[in-house]
């Protein structure tokens, strides 16, 4: 491996819009790769493209929006997301990759949840999309789980000491969608009033739901 | 094993900084790089347990230095190399000088929407008698094993309580080394930060733990 001392992130130095002067070793490392792959037949070029293109278009935190909105919204569906969120969650059209087996967790009064992957970065796709940097990143993987209240004060947020925090560690297939509590003063609002109240870090656990006002 | 990817309860990382109103991608090649991730797996020469056993068998301080997207593409690398997918002469250069095997399917554009709506189910219909039921105390093992494991180190030898059952689901220890499936009971088990950390707090840890991690309290 004759390039490993190129292989500690060096590509941060680089600004995104020079790319086309000037390659990181990554960006040319990844694109010989693909150019190598394509060669062998291994990958379809035009398939990575709709890869890529369902993530930016398609799949995104707008989608666990609807899902918490509708359990505000509707009693019943709350239950069934309680019960089957896997089911629950498809019958609003999200479903696979990396969104299997889902559960909901119902922040309270008593009770702030708040989901982290130590192992590695798992995350349900279907719902919020392709995870942010700083849920990948080493300090929340690392803190979240033994001093949850001091990252959520990175994110603005101070609990009262009476709430109880529970972190989720998503060790298995297992994902998870926290609803957070509906804001006062959205009585009879529909659903798309709703889930503009609604931000990704919300059904992560390290945000509340926007305020009403 | 105890590598790097095992993260919890490390400090020193320093403070979750969340950018406002983060793009998707940060630089042209990381769709790339994300999406070959993808297809290689889709080729059926790995399953998801093995590639995340060859992420965490990255030299610890590459995985720590790396961006996400960066680990993946060596993890993805190694493992390309290792099955002899792709020679390490060729990588660089990105020119085949090797004639290339035979993988189990190569997904075209039209293939993909399918393929990401039917996911990849890690539940097992084989369901024997669950070991455990809501409300058991129980020990995660104390366990160092040499190979992928998904029982973190920072609840090995705890107390915790069984809060949930999921069925019998694919075990990574197994199916990451060629072991096969070998389906067991997954169960969350709750553990109170006061056990886990000695902190004085009614706060709570739940991790998803299959069933030959834990132990049952005598």
């Amino acid at each position: 491996m004759p390039h490993d001392s190129k292989l500690d992130g060096h590509h941060h130095d680089h600004d995104h819009d020079d790319e086309g002067s000037e390659l990181s070793p990554i960006a040319l490392r990844v694109r010989a790769l693909e150019s190598l792959l394509v060669e062998k037949g291994y990958v379809d070029p035009k398939a990575l493209d709709v890869m890529i293109e369902t993530y930016e278009t398609r799949i995104g935190p707008r989608n666990g929006a609807r899902v918490v909105a509708r359990a505000w919204a509707d009693p019943a569906f709350a239950d069934w997301l309680k019960q089957d969120a896997t089911a629950a969650i498809a019958s609003l059209g999200y479903m696979g990759r990396q969104g299997e087996h889902m559960v909901a967790l119902f922040n309270d009064a008593t009770t702030h949840n708040m989901v982290v992957c130590t192992l590695c970065s798992c995350y349900p796709w279907p719902v919020l999309g392709l995870p942010p940097v700083w849920y990948k990143s080493m300090p929340y993987r690392s803190r979240a789980v033994i001093e949850p209240r001091e990252v959520l004060k990175d994110f603005g947020v101070t609990l009262p000491e009476d709430r109880q925090v529970q972190v989720w560690d998503s060790t298995a297939e297992i994902r998870y969608l926290v609803i957070p509590e509906r804001p006062a003063g959205t009585e009879g609002w529909s659903d798309e009033q709703l889930a503009e109240l609604v931000t990704r870090d919300s059904m992560i656990g390290t945000g509340l739901a926007r305020s009403a006002a | 094993m105890n590598g790097p990817h095992d993260m919890g309860g490390f400090t020193g990382f320093g403070p979750v900084i969340a950018e406002e109103n983060e793009p998707i991608w940060h630089y042209d090649w990381e769709p790339r790089a994300f999406a070959l991730v993808l297809a290689m797996g889709m080729t059926g020469s790995w399953n998801i347990d093995i590639a995340r056993h060859a992420r965490e068998r990255l030299p610890a301080m590459q995985y720590w230095r790396s961006s996400y997207y960066e680990m993946r593409h060596y993890a993805l690398v190694l493992q390309l190399i290792e099955l002899g997918l792709v020679t390490a002469m060729e990588e660089q250069p990105g020119k085949m000088a090797v004639p290339p095997l035979a993988v189990k399917r190569v997904p075209t554009a039209e293939m993909v929407p399918a393929i990401f709506a039917a996911g990849g189910p890690a539940s097992r219909a084989s369901n024997p008698p669950a070991g455990f039921a809501g409300g058991d105390k129980v020990r995660a093992r104390n366990i160092n094993p040499q190979g992928h494991t998904r029982l973190p180190r920072y609840a090995r030898g705890k107390l915790g309580q069984i809060v949930a059952l999921h069925g019998t689901h694919v075990f990574p220890d197994s199916n990451a080394h060629g072991g096969g499936e070998d389906p067991h009971w997954l169960y969350t088990v709750r553990f109170t930060a006061r056990d886990l950390w000695g902190k004085d707090t009614n706060d709570c840890v739940c991790i998803d733990l299959w069933e030959p991690y834990l132990e049952a309290l005598a």
